[in-house]
């Protein structure tokens, strides 16, 4: 076995160069380079943590605005409305004024047309009473003979007519 | 046992510093390699761009994995050793990996310097000695509390406290013989396996189907099994010195 039988000869030597060796790589690799790789790898970390951070923000961002833009359209919403109704109810009112004085007028002209008929049905009454009192005093004085007073056959005719 | 020779290179077998020879040998060449091509590795994933590419994502992805070894085994304090458990974990792998590499088939030869201990002691001793650093510079004389547990009757501590402190003391041990015996034994038995394949080709086309054929399919699975292994084990040595540190850190 090599490792035993060379020792005496070879021990100062190998310890001499491990030292030589390993103190160059833990010199110039393990406190040279790592150091910057795993800064590269720390500001990439950190970096991939601030864009997250960035994009959580732009997002909180989005949902605020796009809550106010909410508040608002219902705001303009609800004042569109506000608007709609009053304009309705002026509308109603308007029509029902108007529906009001056309009632008014049409109940006048129809108060006076009952008024007219009832004063022609009046004059046509009278009239035929005339009449009818003419007949009947033609009637008796040709039949009878009798010339009857105007007055009494009137009111015969007239309770005739009027109890049928 | 040929490939875990170490043998000088380049007629330094001379050199030495306050008489301790330093020879510059096959095993510290593929130190040398391992140390470089982890750099060059690491190096190609610095563009730092903002969105990674395929080299930066692997790179990535090991430092990524060591801090999240250490955060879950050390917590918030662990942050500070990523720089030295990145360093071992890679270095380990690299070292792991390349001496798997089948450069034999190119008439070179790959050497696991990984399957030495006097390398994976060193490593070993490092991870320990950081521990003992700052568990004490942390906690003063406290660090000894570590050899007692919560709960221990008091009759039962100076027991309780050699156990702890035996079992403590022999970390650096199975820590470095751990990953030597793993990657040794890994490449013995690959060893042992082509050696029938050659032999009993060698021998006749009837003892090669009985015994060479089964041994080289056998190598194959073998051969992905060393991978894991290699990546086990570095895992292994990184993670124990993870849990070590946590023992340093947080007490507990």
């Amino acid at each position: 076995m090599p490792q035993i039988a060379q020792l005496a000869a070879t021990y100062s030597s190998q310890i001499f160069w491990m030292l030589i060796f390993f103190g160059f790589t833990f010199f110039v690799v393990g406190r040279g380079m790592v150091p910057k790789v795993m800064d590269t790898v720390a500001q990439r970390d950190k970096q991939i943590a601030d864009d997250l951070a960035a994009a959580e923000r732009a997002r909180a961002q989005a949902d605020a605005e796009e809550e106010a833009w909410r508040t608002r359209e219902n705001a303009n919403r609800a004042e569109a409305q506000a608007l709609i109704a009053e304009a309705r109810a002026k509308a109603a009112a308007v029509t029902t004024e108007r529906l009001a004085t056309a009632q008014v007028a049409i109940d006048a002209t129809l108060a006076e047309a009952e008024t007219r008929i009832s004063q022609a049905r009046r004059s046509a009454a009278a009239e035929i009473e005339d009449v009818a009192a003419d007949a009947a005093r033609e009637i008796v004085s040709r039949i009878a003979g009798l010339t009857l007073d105007d007055g009494a056959v009137r009111s015969a005719v007239k309770e005739n007519l009027v109890h049928g | 046992m040929h490939q875990f020779s170490i043998q000088p290179l380049f007629g330094s077998e001379g050199w030495s510093i306050a008489g301790y020879n330093i020879a510059f040998t096959n095993s510290t060449l593929w130190m040398a390699i391992a140390a470089v091509t982890l750099a060059f590795f690491v190096a190609g994933g610095m563009k730092r761009q903002l969105v990674p590419g395929r080299w930066q994502m692997a790179v990535e992805s090991f430092t990524g994995f060591i801090d999240g070894m250490l955060a879950a085994n050390v917590g918030p304090g662990g942050k500070k050793y990523v720089p030295y458990i990145f360093s071992l974990f890679m270095f380990i792998l690299f070292a792991n990996f390349l001496g798997l590499l089948p450069l034999g088939v190119i008439g070179l030869h790959a050497f696991t310097f990984t399957s030495h201990f006097s390398a994976t002691g060193v490593l070993a001793v490092l991870s320990f000695a950081i521990v003992l650093i700052v568990g004490f510079a942390k906690h003063k004389l406290h660090f000894f509390s570590l050899f007692v547990p919560h709960g221990t009757p008091v009759i039962m501590i100076p027991l309780i406290f050699c156990v702890e402190l035996i079992s403590f003391l022999v970390r650096p041990f199975s820590l470095g013989l751990r990953l030597f015996v793993a990657m040794m034994a890994g490449h013995v038995l690959l060893e042992v396996l082509s050696s029938f394949v050659i032999s009993s080709g060698n021998a006749g086309i009837g003892l090669f189907a009985i015994a060479g054929l089964p041994s080289f399919i056998l190598m194959v699975g073998i051969c992905a099994l060393e991978l894991l292994v290699a990546g086990i084990q570095a895992y292994v040595f990184a993670l124990l010195t993870c849990v070590y540190l946590n023992d340093a850190e947080n007490l507990h």
